[in-house]
């Protein structure tokens, strides 16, 4: 009689299973009839580069670099239609002329707001 | 335990193809050929330690090539180089940050006693002061023969290291103590000089 043929799934759940948990086991037993183990402050610190952290990790950035991102991101992507527009530039009918006007209407529009917001204003001035 | 086992005999069985062992030779034969060093070097000891992990003397023959970025991971300290004042706490706490069981070989002159700049206002006089040191090689820098030997005794050494009964190893003891007192980097003088429980020096007899 041949075995089931999913027989093999539960042989292969059995060695992943078996495979990290004999080692973990392995160690606990080591830990428990040879070597203690010895926690510490510093043993258990986060950091390890031998410099004791000053501060606390949660500093606050200036968003500033963030929308600059944002906005090459933009132009970056519309550069890239922009490309294979002027290619066939002298092949293509008024529809797809008017949409790539529209298009690049709508970046130009957003330019013009986030220029008027300040964001490409780097030091600290603000535009009330 | 080697010495339960009667060698002729272990000889004997070796000719038949069996090959008997006990649980502390093939622990400290595992822990020996692969001591992975804390990748830091503090001065141009540092540079004897980079050849002799390359490829002309390649300490990757004695299981020592794998140099770790992270006291976690990493099982002998090299103290290659001046320890200066300033330097000496991070030291010590990346010791501390070592698991057990953790080596230390003081290389060079300035590890083992502040070397040239021994009159220095700024150098630790000795990284004994602060961390148990397992060898201490000599040298100005010393050659990477040198290191190798000094790796090849820590290699004896461990190989020796009991696993159990009242003489067994460090780090199998729950008493000692596995971290050191970090000291801090005062006025004029670390605080404190040296670790009082770990740096005790001969009184020198002047003849």
């Amino acid at each position: 009689m041949n075995p089931d043929p999913y027989f093999f799934l539960i042989i292969f759940c059995g060695v992943a299973l078996g495979f990290p948990l004999a080692p973990l086991a392995l160690a606990w037993m080591w830990r428990r009839f040879f070597q203690p183990p010895k926690p510490g402050v510093l043993k258990n610190a986060t950091y390890e580069c031998g410099i004791e952290s000053l501060g606390e990790a949660r500093v606050q950035f200036r968003s500033q670099y963030y929308l600059y991102c944002i906005i090459f991101l933009i132009f970056d992507v519309e550069a890239v239609f922009l490309i294979p527009f002027a290619v066939a530039f002298t092949g293509l009918p008024v529809g797809a002329f008017v949409a790539i006007l529209v298009f690049l209407l709508l970046l130009v529009e957003g330019l013009v707001w986030a220029w008027g917001k300040g964001c490409l204003d780097w030091a600290e001035v603000r535009r009330g | 335990m080697s010495d339960q086992i009667d060698e002729g005999l272990r000889g004997e069985l070796q000719k038949q193809g069996i090959w008997v062992t006990s649980m502390q030779d093939l622990y400290n034969w595992g822990r020996k050929n692969s001591i992975w060093p804390l990748q830091f070097g503090l001065a141009c000891c540092a540079i004897e330690m980079i050849a002799t992990a390359a490829a002309k003397y390649d300490l990757a023959r004695f299981g020592g090539e794998v140099f770790r970025p992270s006291p976690r991971q990493a099982d002998l300290m090299i103290v290659a180089g001046t320890v200066t004042k300033k330097m000496a706490p991070q030291v010590v706490r990346l010791y501390n940050q070592m698991p057990d069981p953790k080596y230390v070989i003081a290389m060079g002159a300035c590890a083992i006693s502040g070397g040239p700049f021994k009159q220095g206002y700024n150098v630790l006089k000795g990284v004994d002061r602060f961390i148990p040191v397992d060898v201490y090689i000599p040298g100005c820098p010393p050659r990477p023969e040198a290191l190798l030997h000094a790796f090849m005794e820590l290699q004896n050494k461990i190989d020796g290291q009991k696993l159990t009964g009242a003489g067994k190893a460090d780090h199998l003891q729950e008493a000692k103590p596995s971290e050191f007192p970090v000291p801090a980097f005062g006025a004029h003088d670390l605080q404190p000089p040296a670790n009082p429980d770990l740096f005790r020096p001969e009184p020198l007899e002047r003849a």
